[in-house]
């Protein structure tokens, strides 16, 4: 459903993403893993269209996204959680999950003066896309706490609701589980595959290797920008060149 | 729950406004009112851009002045009257704020902050120096006060009161109806991170331009009826330091709440009104009394109340934990209120 070709990004001298050809396909996880530096946020800075390619192209079914503004791609069905989610912390979880589902509607100034129909349909209609984001994430319970009063295993969740309540087709994750215990991150995984039960397909930046090996129906190895390397787990964890990157070194050095 | 803050509040403070005029015999404590009343208007239109939607625009009193002087021009240049130099007013600001909003927005956090900066030094320079149309220095005086259309006659101060509080009052009205709206929520994520905002599908320009504009058109009303209302406007109404204050007030009302730049231009205006009998001293009053402020309330006052509130009903809620709490908390209590 998602394909990029040869793409390439350039930031002055420096190639973030280099020459990448890769296919992510419909209802299967892909995980994308290398050192830091690799340029994996840069990857999915390319796809969400936030940073425009040098060259290369992206498309998605089958339409070239390359050109896209950010808010478009997210209104294709392309949405992405960040490695650190800014949740705006004196508003409730709820209120703060509002709003991603604001793409989907089309009251502006004017039914705002009026108080139209359609805008408290609208309304009604984010309210309960943020109700059922929620339960699906497992957060109905700290739905009207202040955002700043949660962990952070809650905080990554909001991401995840936020990110669905864009009614996505595919979803762009950022090391969703960097800064969780092993305990977090394995209910993190179910919520994960979860997901993919309920029909979202899925690309994964991870460094925590036990979740990929357990997760990923496919890997792609990025190293300095370019990919070493793709396959199944139990491929990419045999591959000679992927060993001596990155799997290689002890665990740690490459987190 | 019920929030001061909220309807109960509002609707207290627009009595004790309804009121005021006959809790004082005197005349000049209506003008000191007109006067705050307007600048609340225009703070109120600040908020939107800087407090709800995160851009710091320092051209705020420029537009003020543009508004201010649109009216002062006509009337006195071009015979026309108050209320359709008023209409023109609010287009005028609407346009110039349209264009300068399409240029600034461009530029992101500190850049546009001074690009703004420059916008209003620009603007004031051309009040200054376009001395045929603007009478530079001088000023411009000798308009009439607005038409009553008949019925009300308002070179009478109490019939000015009203009229500042009415158009004050309707701009908080449409300013609650933004802020708690979709459309509002839209802004306050632009304000909490461009980034993410654009990752849900928020267009930042298109966005960001209308609540530039929204904002410049309270500016340009609130100068129109300054205009109309003090009867004399000269080009330090386009100086930065009135936007200063403006952004003074905001902080210390809360900024980002709706009622924040309200209280703080009330409260700082009659402040200075019962210091002023220590003339430049008040300063030594003054500005201890911000740096309080701001260490106690970084919210503001409306925001630290608001914040209380919240936690108050969190606490409430959760000792009550048999309550389903999946119900949202009421609206005008919601993140905007
Ligand atoms: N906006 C940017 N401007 C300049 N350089 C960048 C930018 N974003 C990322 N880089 C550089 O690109 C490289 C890849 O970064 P990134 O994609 O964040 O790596 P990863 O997510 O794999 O750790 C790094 O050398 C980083 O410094
Ligand atoms: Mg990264």
């Amino acid at each position: 459903m998602l394909k990029v070709d040869s793409l390439t990004k350039q930031f002055g001298g420096l190639t973030a993403v280099n020459n990448v050809t890769a296919t992510f396909e419909e209802g299967q996880i892909t995980a994308i893993i290398g050192p830091n530096g690799a340029g994996k946020t840069t990857f999915f800075n390319l796809v969400a269209g936030t940073h425009k390619a040098t060259s290369g192209s992206i498309s998605f079914y089958g339409q070239d996204i390359s050109k896209f503004a950010p808010d478009n791609i997210a209104r294709m069905g392309i949405s992405r959680t960040f490695q650190a989610t800014a949740l705006f912390d004196q508003a409730t979880v709820f209120d703060n999950v509002i709003v991603g589902h604001r793409l989907r509607t089309r009251s502006g100034f004017w039914d705002v003066v009026f108080n139209t129909r359609r805008l408290r349909e609208e309304e009604r209609k984010c309210r309960e896309k943020a109700e059922e984001v929620l339960e699906f994430v497992g957060l109905s319970h700290v739905a009207h706490r202040l955002a700043s009063d949660i962990s952070q295993e809650e905080r990554k969740r909001v991401a995840f609701a936020l990110a669905m309540a864009t009614d996505p087709k595919y979803l762009l994750l950022d090391e969703p589980a960097g800064g969780l215990n092993p305990d977090e991150t394995e209910r993190l995984a179910d919520l994960i595959r979860k997901l993919v039960k309920h029909g979202y397909s899925i690309c994964l930046i991870e460094h925590k290797m036990d979740m990929i090996m357990g997760l990923a129906d496919k890997i792609i190895v990025l190293d300095h920008g370019e990919k070493i390397a793709d396959g199944t787990p139990a491929e990419v964890r045999a591959n000679p060149k992927v060993i001596e990157a990155y799997l290689g070194a002890d665990d740690d050095a490459a987190a | 729950m019920k929030y001061v803050i909220g309807k109960p509040g509002a609707i207290a403070l627009f009595v004790l406004a309804l009121v005021f005029p006959l809790l004082t015999s005197n005349q000049y404590h209506l003008t000191v009112m007109v006067n705050a009343f307007v600048i609340a208007l225009a703070a109120c239109g600040l908020n939107l851009i800087t407090g709800y939607t995160g851009q710091l625009n320092l051209a705020h009193g420029g537009f003020m002045a543009i508004g201010a002087y649109t009216v002062g021009i006509l009337m006195t240049k071009a015979g026309w009257g108050f209320w359709p130099a008023f209409g023109a007013a609010i287009v005028i600001t609407g346009v110039t704020g349209f264009l300068a909003g399409i240029v600034s927005l461009r530029l992101k956090e500190h850049y546009f902050a001074i690009f703004t900066l420059a916008v209003g030094f620009i603007i004031l320079l051309i009040i200054e120096k376009w001395d045929s149309l603007t009478e530079g220095h001088n000023g411009i005086f000798g308009m009439d006060a607005p038409g009553g259309f008949g019925i009300i006659d308002f070179q009478e101060p109490i019939a000015q009161y009203y009229l500042a509080l009415f158009f004050l009052a309707l701009g908080i009205f449409l300013m609650w109806r933004i802020v708690n709206s979709l459309l509002g929520r839209t802004f306050v994520a632009i304000r909490n991170s461009e980034e993410l905002a654009e990752a849900l599908g928020i267009n930042l320009m298109r966005n960001k331009v209308l609540s530039f504009t929204l904002s410049t058109i309270y500016a340009g009303v609130a100068g129109a009826l300054y205009c109309g209302l003090i009867l004399f406007i000269d080009p330090g109404l386009a100086e930065v330091t009135k936007t200063f204050d403006m952004i003074t007030f905001m902080l210390i009302g809360g900024i980002g709440t709706l009622f924040g730049p309200i209280v703080g231009t009330m409260l700082i205006t009659w402040l200075t009104q019962s210091l002023q009998f220590l003339e430049d001293f008040r300063m030594i009053v003054f500005g201890p009394l911000l740096v309080l402020l701001v260490i106690f309330f970084p919210h503001g006052i409306v925001g630290y109340l608001r914040l209380r509130q919240m936690r108050k009903a969190m606490a409430a809620a959760s000792k009550a934990p048999a309550t389903p709490a999946a119900k949202p908390a009421n609206k005008e209590a919601g993140t905007n209120a």
